[in-house]
């Protein structure tokens, strides 16, 4: 171990120096990409997802059926015609599949977008101006963590009526305090820099300090952050049209698909209604949660690749 | 100390007084409790105003508030509106078994979260390392309730060997919780924690591998046993105790989730059906003793950290 550990410091040096030169001939965006494809795992996730998004997207030409029509069978195996069955009320299995994740992805990303600018506005506010504002934001951000997270989303869900916008916006004012926090402890360390000291001094007005000196600086973790937000959005929106409170029928969301399965004739009988959505879901999450991990090397520059 | 302590507690206590007022106005949006109350449209006005005017609701808002705060200050939670029972024995009648059911996943998950995270950092770039990163990361993504329904579809359908929801067979004689239907639900909660737990350990574990007080103490030739068993274990407290705060207020959500899809009568359950009704006087109640039981662990978590770390107290 002594020695292992010297060689790897050893390494690190040879490395450094090493990365040190091809740093200065690429651009900060390549390096990142570079680093990026390096994660193997990552890159992987980020085609597949991409294969999925676009198949989502593009849901209204690729789906064989319209997913709201009742067709003639009635929780049909998965057959030549209905390739993943149908569902009890005679429903197109795939093309349901298909516009769930299309919902589902929509929730994700949307709702993960709206945590992260009310996280990054209140983010930096509270760091930045500090003193009362900056107690005022963050007593606000822990009373919002206090509360039970999903007890938080069933409250807010019972008192608007569920369904998929008002989840997003649940979602979305649920998930922001940790960018908040997130930001704002960046942005207390960045802001005793000197080239922010250096733009104060010049007169540089409040916002264009925040937006254009620091705001940048904290992009890299906020960015990798929101992966988890994403994934988390996911998870949630499916737990919450799981438990009915979420995406409402018969629009289709990944969440109600698996909502059936709580009765014992579909959970034994019928896996091809169970199974398919709960498989999306995982491979949804785990495909964010490792893009996410990719870009953390990718963006850190202190990773040695 | 006593300084750092005093001053957590004033900011609990700031915290709680926002939250019982977030409480009482999500209510009030809610609905009127005398609409909810009466039902139906046959209701003569003048007795809705009577009992409007006998619970204070003529008043204004922030009065309400103040009359609401008062009895919740004395630990009544008014009654239920749906079967009119107080919601203190709904309470007290339904936190047992998620106590038990929470208990027993978040030590289980946190003592294998610290063993597999340690023994992965300690073992970094290895098949162990590896094959642990992966559970956890499955762990993280695969949602609590597609486990459970496939746990389900194995142990109870396929296998029949543990029953699939509910705490006790029906008609057994005693009462309580029987351990067979303990363990599905154990292990949704527990692999769902873990998972996320064993991660944050394992980077924290790193990070204290590499200070250089660990370098020099594997320098001085004690061995790396005794390195990390004396200097580091000791250092990896604090992680895990960030761990254990952590996961309290996730654990409420758990609840709600693995209590549904396995009928364990617990909280979740309860809170569930109070969802589903519109029971605002019961979510309400369960949102502010579940913010308290937050709020005291916040508590708990900063003082043991002064505890561990003593540079934590200076600040």
């Amino acid at each position: 171990m002594q020695s292992s550990i010297r060689r790897y410091a050893l390494n690190d040096r040879d490395k450094t120096a090493e990365r040190a030169e091809t740093e200065m001939q690429e651009s900060y965006l390549k390096s990142v990409v570079r680093r990026f494809k390096y994660h193997k795992v990552g890159y992987i996730s980020f085609w597949i997802l991409a294969v999925i998004a676009v198949l989502a997207v593009f849901a209204p030409l690729i789906a064989p059926y319209d997913p709201d029509r009742i067709n003639a069978a009635f929780s049909a195996a998965p057959s030549a015609k209905y390739i993943l069955g149908t569902d009890q009320v005679g429903r197109d299995q795939f093309s349901r599949l298909l516009y769930g994740t299309r919902v589902s992805l929509l929730v994700g990303v949307l709702a993960t977008l709206l945590a992260t600018v009310i996280g990054v506005i209140l983010g930096l506010i509270a760091g930045y101006f500090g003193g009362m504002i900056d107690m005022v934001i963050m007593r606000f951000t822990d009373m919002v963590m206090s509360f039970p997270y999903i007890l938080l989303i069933l409250v807010a869900a019972t008192i608007f009526e569920p369904g998929m916008w008002n989840i997003i916006l649940i979602l979305g004012f649920v998930d922001w305090p940790g960018v908040a926090r997130l930001v704002r402890g960046s942005v207390l360390e960045i802001k005793e820099a000197d080239f922010v000291h250096s733009s104060q001094i010049a007169g540089m007005s409040r916002p264009y300090i925040l937006l254009s000196d620091i705001l940048p600086n904290v992009t890299a973790p906020i960015l990798v952050f929101a992966t988890s937000v994403m994934a988390i959005s996911i998870l949630d929106e499916s737990a919450l049209s799981f438990l009915g409170m979420g995406v409402q029928p018969p629009t289709a969301s990944l969440g109600n698909m698996l909502d059936g399965a709580q009765s014992l004739t579909i959970l034994t009988k019928m896996p091809w209604l169970w199974i398919p959505p709960g498989v999306m879901i995982i491979l949804l999450v785990i495909c964010v949660n490792f893009i996410g991990d990719a870009l953390r090397d990718a963006l850190d520059p202190t990773t040695i690749r | 100390m006593a300084k750092y302590i005093l001053k957590r507690i004033a900011i609990a206590v700031i915290v709680l007084f926002g939250i019982t007022i977030i409480d009482f106005f999500i209510m009030t949006l809610a609905g009127n409790p005398i609409e909810i109350l009466s039902g139906g449209p046959r209701v003569n006005m003048g007795v809705l105003q009577q009992r409007a005017q006998n619970l204070g609701l003529d008043k204004p808002k922030y009065i309400q508030y103040f009359n609401w705060l008062g009895t919740v200050l004395h630990g009544d939670f008014g009654y239920s509106y749906k079967n009119y029972e107080p919601v203190n024995r709904m309470i007290s009648e339904h936190i047992g078994p998620t106590l038990i059911l929470m208990g027993t996943a978040l030590l289980l998950s946190t003592l294998i979260a610290a063993v597999a995270g340690i023994y992965s950092a300690v073992h970094q770039h290895k098949a162990g390392d590896y094959i642990i990163q992966t559970i956890a990361f499955l762990g993280q993504s695969i949602p609590g309730f597609f486990l459970a329904l496939i746990l389900i579809y194995l142990f109870s359908v396929k296998l029949g060997v543990l029953p699939s929801g509910g705490m006790r067979r029906l008609g057994s004689a005693g009462s309580g919780i029987q351990w067979q239907y303990m363990i599905m639900p154990v292990i949704v909660l527990g692999f769902e924690m873990a998972g996320r737990n064993i991660r944050y350990i394992r980077s924290s574990m790193l990070e204290i591998l590499n200070k250089e007080y660990l370098r020099t103490a594997e320098a001085k030739g004690i061995g790396r046993f005794r390195v990390i068993n004396r200097h580091a274990l000791k250092n990896a407290l604090i992680p895990i105790i960030t761990v254990l705060g952590m996961e309290i207020p996730n654990l409420f959500g758990g609840a709600v989730i693995v209590e549904q899809v396995f009928s364990w009568p617990g909280l979740g359950l309860m809170t569930m059906n109070a969802v589903l009704q519109r029971d605002y006087p019961v979510i309400m109640a369960v949102c502010l003793i579940s913010a308290v039981v937050v709020l005291a662990s916040n508590l708990v978590t900063d003082v043991l950290y002064a505890v561990v770390d003593p540079s934590v107290r200076f600040e």
